[in-house]
């Protein structure tokens, strides 16, 4: 609302500066310090609720003015208080005055009013911190510059509860990274802001709230400390428990959801404690329900997806707890046809959030149906799933495309949704469509459902191929990044006859990856691929033909790690097994190569998978 | 089953009873198949899905602070004040000082709140039972195991359901063994039911009700049913059914019966066939069934896990049911006695929560002010009607408003009711007459109400007449110990304030205070003015502190229902006559009025004596006592001829002269008469007809608007509105 208000008023300014609001600056510069704080304090009472007048304000330059006064040692306290006041409210208008107050250096300037002695100083100034954080224009790195600011943050906790309530603010909007994360941590902010989970303050309670969930989202480190922190005698757990309460208000009932279920998912809490499976679960599901403001059940979707997605006992339980499926099946009725003729505000709103609730269901479809087949069926039989499902994977927004995306590929390893439903939708087409041009984060999880989509019993398989999958797949051999490489190489290993027609596509593919700087897992994928693709004389040939990936493979045998040694000694095992056509030329050569020597290292390994794949494979030799 | 045999199968059962276990809080559910294999695994998908991160997890704050809840200041007026004081009863009065009467019989059953005394809960329910109710005692005594785990039982209902007064409507504590078919066994204290029946068709279904249906005054209803066995074929219904619905059946066939069964998983509403509801449920599964009373729904748990509603529209009195129909199938019921799988308590206090945010946010007029005014007015109102002049005067000062009676009227009727506090009725009487010429003329039932008084007040020794005649009257019959509100109770007119009573005493400290919308705004205070109605009091420079502490200790002995201002007066009249008491009468305001000083000698006076005797012991005071009994007679029959016969005028003469027919009136059977709790009413029936005279209501509204609530509140109780459980007056009260 307030950007769209943006440019009238700054030509208004241009054309019109009221002589009022030159008034109020040019009090600022009077010789008597009394009358400037008069000056000032009139500037408080005439700006606040007025964008027009703060953006007049900034224009004609207040802002640095004030600045100093706020500096300036010859200021009385009650003048450089009077002037972070209005600077707070200068702060409380538009974005863009927000982005006058970063240019003029406001942060500094407040951070060391912070070092005053004088406690309704330091909370004024605090109060205007809280505000400029907390405006997505202020880049939160700005917090953390100076590495004095937090530890004196941190001390200044216990001065009231003003104080408390706007540091926690301040922190729980700046800790976005991990970095963030340990430096809070590493400065106590774990010990320092429990207690102010008792405060008599609602707001402090809220805030110290908010911080526990930034603080322990992916991070065990904190949530590990979290969860033996005592506070007035009660492990913290218990006390977020308390809080989640069904009288409590509901932002707070999902805030300790939500801090609950970083626990959780860090490890600190396991899946079965009762508080995540009689307390935190249920919370999170009645979050989802049509009682709760959209925003609310936004969060509470995408908090539950996010709790139960690796256990499957957890997906059971949120299975059936109150219809959440059926539930869920109602956040793609907005906006509502009623919505649209009764009020425009309320269409507005609606559909201000329509794309969110969409790709919050897809999620926790995604991850409701990760494990189990029976929720699986029970997803596709709800109304119409599978074609709001289709009809996600070619909307516009791309936050519900991936969703969508993630939730055909959790129903996709079914194999009897393969064969019934995903054929009834023909989601093979959509699917198709998505993979063209589409970003990274997309593309691997489309690629992936699209190896499922491809194997051998899927009915699917021949309208993929026929529409053009191979060069496709084999454009994301060649893609930069090695997830999407290796589900090309995967998709592609399942097409009959593939290594005939596209060998040698597919082994620049695995050359390339072999030598990248990849992680441990993705080679150890492409030597199984590589272990797969030597299973068939074509590809046999293919690789021997190969010195590069000869060399690759004898490299992988004698890598540090157990696991692409046993990748590579599949490889390897796969060329030399006796019965096969030409695996005499083959075990001459790879013995020419030093494969034997590196053979009888290893049949001494330590390792006894190791050691007896290698001592199979000599065996070959012998016979 | 014969009686006989029933009783011993009874026996047999407790001795198997085991403690019952809590079932497991995630039992897997056996009922739920485990995925098929699929081939399709993880690994096949290398990229495997992306991790869902939600993404508000950096912390997007909602802003939206915490919903405050202020209504305007006037209301807090009301929470200084107490409610409507029970009307001294007949039969519970305190016994008069030594040596204790005999107490009278009937007393114990006037007992305001079903005591969980140990009589109560080995009987199982005992309270429903006396009060002549059909529920049966279910267990026999003597089992120390049982016993306490009736008293868990007990504790828990009071606790979940503290608005249930279970002399009207008792909860469901067990199966009933008259309200089932023949194919159900029960055992285990009737919580246990099995299937005994051939079990062949859907003919051979069987059902079992619970002894009472649901209260809507509990608000929230929650019971849980833990299947033991789920027997052949596990076709077990769980649910509700209406009285007289067929038995021979499963819950949820017929109309007015509702179920959930365990074989497929499908909710039956009134009908034959299923709707797909929940899972399946077996052996070891605990499911529980929730009855929302206020917006009529029903919803099921499994182990601890909430379904989501089943049913909408359910109509009242609903019994708990149960279902079976397969030989083998055995399920527990869980009415209370044990704690529950599902937290039920948080459901509850999220309703709470709702209806109490309600009632803070029912609309109190648009124009501003008014609300307060009127909070004023009820408040003012009350301090003239009893007379508390010297507040009402500071009150009204500070709030501008004016006061509708003159200030020597409400004096003038501060002094009579204190004359008939004090047992002088016959000053009472004299000045009324004085003031009020032709008030008792007009009112010759109420004279004779006073003269009877009068009488008894004679024997008692206090009244003035007698007292000069020499006689003295000791200590314990002039004092007021007892009474904690001594002028509470004439706020209350005798017809409408007994019905209220009777209400509000008999439910104890569970009176609701719900449903705003059909009672009057009047009623309803907010804790927001509290602070205000504080500040008002102490601008009438009253010693607040002072006060306040004899506020904390009278209030042990006393009841919650204290304030300032009652207690105040208790102050007075307890131990005014024993201290040498300056305090003065009625809020210091007739502190310099020489009558009262007169009066207060006068009582010091009284205090000294010790031992009880008629008319104080004065041999002319006993002569003048007959001889005014005498006159009583004539006036009576008088009374009789012009207005024809009055029952109550009858008996009150005849109670009143039977006290002559015992050596030692103050522990005869009829000696509660001469309680000084008993002149409240009749202080109460006179202040209202003066104040009728001046066309002035003969109670206060305040008084009239808690009444309302109160009697509201049970009204909603009995009407199935269930919102009454989550609101009480007391709540608003302090």
């Amino acid at each position: 609302m307030a950007c769209l208000l943006e440019t009238p008023i700054r030509m208004s300014v241009l054309s019109e500066v009221t002589a009022s609001s030159r008034h109020y600056v040019d009090r600022l510069f009077d010789p008597d310090p009394q009358k400037v704080l008069q000056g000032v304090i009139d500037m408080k009472n005439a700006v606040i609720g007025n964008n027009k007048q703060k953006a007049n304000l900034i224009v004609l330059g207040a802002v640095p003015r004030l600045l100093y006064l706020l500096q300036q040692e010859t200021s009385s306290t009650e003048l450089k208080t009077e002037c972070a006041v209005v600077l707070g409210s200068l702060a409380m208008g538009t974005e863009n005055n927000v982005k006058s107050l970063l240019d003029c250096h406001i942060i500094p300037a407040l951070l060391q009013g912070l070092l005053s002695q004088d406690l309704k100083f330091i909370e004024a100034c605090l109060r205007c911190l809280r505000t400029i954080f907390t405006s997505p224009v202020t880049p939160e790195e700005l917090l953390y510059t100076d590495a004095t600011v937090i530890p004196h943050l941190m001390a200044l906790l216990g001065r009231s509860r003003y104080t408390q309530e706007y540091i926690c603010q301040i922190f729980s909007h700046c800790c976005k990274a991990p970095d963030h994360q340990t430096i809070l941590f590493n400065h106590g902010a774990v010990q320092n802001i429990a207690h102010l989970l008792t405060s008599v303050s609602y707001k402090v309670r809220m805030q110290a709230l908010k911080c526990f969930s930034v603080l322990a989202f992916e991070n065990p480190q904190v949530s590990m400390t979290l969860v033996n922190v005592l506070v007035d005698g009660e492990l913290l757990p218990q006390i977020f428990v308390k809080m989640l309460q069904r009288d409590k208000p509901i932002e707070m009932q999902l805030t300790s959801a939500k801090c609950l279920t970083y626990m959780c998912r860090a490890g600190a809490i396991r899946t079965d404690d009762s508080c995540i499976v009689l307390k935190t679960l249920p919370c999170l599901v009645r979050m989802c329900s049509k009682e709760r403001l959209l925003e609310e059940r936004v969060e509470g979707a995408e908090t539950l997806a996010y709790l139960i997605e690796p256990d499957v006992e957890l997906q059971r339980i949120a299975s059936i707890t109150d219809h959440l499926i059926a539930m869920l099946a109602d956040y793609f009725k907005y906006p509502s046809s009623v919505s649209a003729i009764t009020d425009i505000k309320r269409l507005d709103h609606d559909l201000k959030h329509a794309h969110e609730l969409r790709q919050a269901a897809f999620k926790l479809y995604a991850s409701l149906g990760a494990n189990d087949e029976d929720i699986r069926k029970k997803i596709i039989e709800t109304e119409n799933m599978m074609d709001r499902i289709v009809n996600g994977l070619s909307e516009s927004s791309i936050k519900v495309r991936l969703a969508a995306v993630r939730c055909l590929h959790s129903l996709s390893r079914s194999v009897q949704q393969l064969r019934t439903s995903f054929q009834d939708h023909a989601v093979w087409k959509p699917l198709m469509k998505v993979l063209q041009n589409a970003p990274d984060e997309i593309l691997v999880v489309a690629s992936s459902m699209l190896c499922n989509l491809l194997l051998e019993f899927s009915p699917s398989k021949e309208p993929i191929l026929e529409s053009g999958a191979i060069e496709l797949l084999c454009g994301l051999t060649q893609s930069e990044n090695p997830a999407l490489r290796v589900n090309g190489i995967w998709a592609l290993m399942h097409i009959d006859k593939i290594m005939s027609t596209h060998g040698k596509q597919i082994m620049q593919a695995v050359t390339l990856i072999l030598e990248g700087e990849h992680n441990i897992e993705v080679k150890e994928q492409t030597l199984c691929i590589l272990a797969n693709i030597a299973d068939g004389t074509t590809a046999k040939e293919l690789i021997m033909t190969n010195d590069d990936i000869l060399q690759k493979i004898k490299y992988y045998m004698g890598h540090s790690h157990v696991k692409l040694q046993l990748a590579a000694m599949f490889c390897i095992s796969n060329l030399i097994w006796n019965e096969e056509e030409g695996s005499q030329e083959r075990q001459d050569k790879l013995r020419d190569i030093g494969i034997v020597d590196i053979l009888h290292k290893l049949s001494q390994s330590p390792d006894t998978n190791l050691c007896d794949k290698a001592k199979t494979a000599l065996q070959q030799y012998l016979a | 089953m014969s009686g006989q045999q029933q009783q011993q199968h009874h026996q047999q059962q407790q001795q198997q009873q085991l403690p019952a276990v809590a079932a497991a809080a995630v039992a897997p559910a056996p009922g739920v198949v485990l995925p098929a294999p699929t081939p399709v695994s993880a690994g096949s998908s290398p990229a495997g899905p992306a991790a869902v991160s939600p993404v508000g997890g950096a912390g997007s704050g909602g802003g939206g602070g915490s919903v405050g809840v202020g209504v305007g200041a006037g209301a807090a007026a009301l929470l200084l004040h107490p409610p409507p004081p029970p009307p001294p009863p007949a039969t519970a009065a305190p016994p008069p000082p030594p040596p204790p009467p005999p107490p009278p019989p009937a007393t114990a059953a006037a007992s305001p709140t079903p005591s969980i005394s140990a009589a109560a809960s080995s009987t199982g329910g005992a309270t429903p039972a006396a009060a002549g109710s059909s529920a049966p005692a279910p267990f026999p005594h003597g089992d120390p195991a049982l016993n306490e785990q009736e008293k868990e039982l007990q504790r828990r209902l009071k606790r979940l359901y503290p608005a249930v007064d279970e002399q009207e409507t008792p909860l469901p504590r067990s199966w009933s063994p008259k309200d089932k078919f023949s194919y159900i066994g029960l055992s285990q204290n009737n919580l246990r039911v099995h299937y005994k029946g051939h079990g062949k068709t859907p003919k051979d279904a069987a059902s079992v009700r619970a002894t009472h249906p649901i209260p809507a005054a509990c608000g929230i209803y929650y019971f849980e049913v833990k299947i033991v066995s789920k027997g052949r074929d596990g076709y077990m219904g769980i649910g509700l059914s209406a009285q007289g619905v067929n038995m021979n059946r499963l819950p949820g066939w017929d109309k007015h019966s509702y179920g959930y069964h365990g074989d497929d998983g499908h909710s039956f509403c009134s009908s034959g066939t299923g709707q797909p509801y929940g899972p399946t449920f077996t052996t070891g599964d605990v499911i529980g069934c929730c009855v929302n009373l206020i917006n009529n729904t029903c919803f099921y748990t499994k182990n601890g896990h909430s379904l989501g509603i089943a049913f909408t529209d359910l109509p009242p009195n609903l019994y708990p049911t149960v279902g079976l129909q397969t030989p083998g199938e055995v399920v527990d019921a869980n009415f209370g006695q044990h704690p529950f799988v599902f937290d039920i308590e948080d459901y509850m206090r999220e309703w709470r929560t709702k209806i109490q945010a309600q009632i803070d946010r029912f609309p109190i007029g648009d124009r501003e002010g008014e609300w307060q005014t009127m909070i004023q007015k009820m408040v003012s109102s009350y301090l003239v009607h009893h007379g508390y002049c010297a507040t009402a005067e500071a009150f009204a000062r500070s709030t501008d408003q004016t006061v509708l009676e003159e200030l020597a009227s409400i004096k003038n009727r501060q002094r009579i009711q204190k004359l008939v506090l004090a047992g002088r009725m016959g000053e009472a009487i004299e000045t009324t007459q004085q003031l009020y010429p032709s008030l008792l003329e007009r009112n010759p039932n109420l004279l004779f109400t006073l003269k009877v008084r009068q009488f008894i007040e004679m024997v008692n020794g206090t009244d003035s007449e007698v007292r000069c005649l020499g006689g003295r009257s000791p200590k314990s019959q002039d004092s007021y110990p007892v009474s904690p509100r001594p002028f509470s109770s004439p706020s209350m007119s005798p017809s409408h304030g007994m019905n209220i009573h009777s209400l509000a005493s008999g439910k104890g400290n569970a009176t609701h205070f719900s449903g705003f919308e059909s009672c009057s705004n009047g009623v309803i205070s907010n804790k927001a003015h509290q602070s205000y109605c504080h500040s008002k009091h102490q601008s009438t420079s009253l010693n607040v502190p002072e006060l306040n502490s004899i506020n904390v200790s009278r209030s042990q002995q006393i009841n919650s229902f204290t304030s300032n201002d009652v207690d105040m007066e208790t102050d007075h009249y307890s131990n005014g006559v024993g201290e040498t008491s300056s305090n003065g009468f009625l809020n210091g305001s007739s502190k310099h009025d020489h009558e009262m000083e007169e009066c207060d000698t006068e009582m010091e006076v009284d205090s000294n004596h010790l031992r009880r005797q008629l008319c104080g012991g004065s041999q002319a005071a006993i002569e003048r006592m007959i001889h005014f009994g005498r006159e009583l007679q004539a006036m009576s029959e008088q009374l009789r001829r012009e207005c024809g016969k009055n029952t109550a005028n009858k008996k009150m003469l005849k109670d009143a002269f039977s006290l002559l027919a015992y050596s030692d009136p103050w522990s005869s059977p009829v000696g509660n008469q001469l309680d000084p709790i008993q002149r409240e009413p009749v202080c109460s029936a006179l202040n209202s007809a003066i104040l009728e005279t001046h066309n002035l209501p003969k109670q206060p509204p305040l008084a009239l608007a808690m009444g309302q609530a109160t009697q509201c509140l049970g009204l909603m109780a009995r009407s199935g509105i269930g919102s009454c459980a989550f609101a009480t007056v007391e709540d608003y009260l302090h």
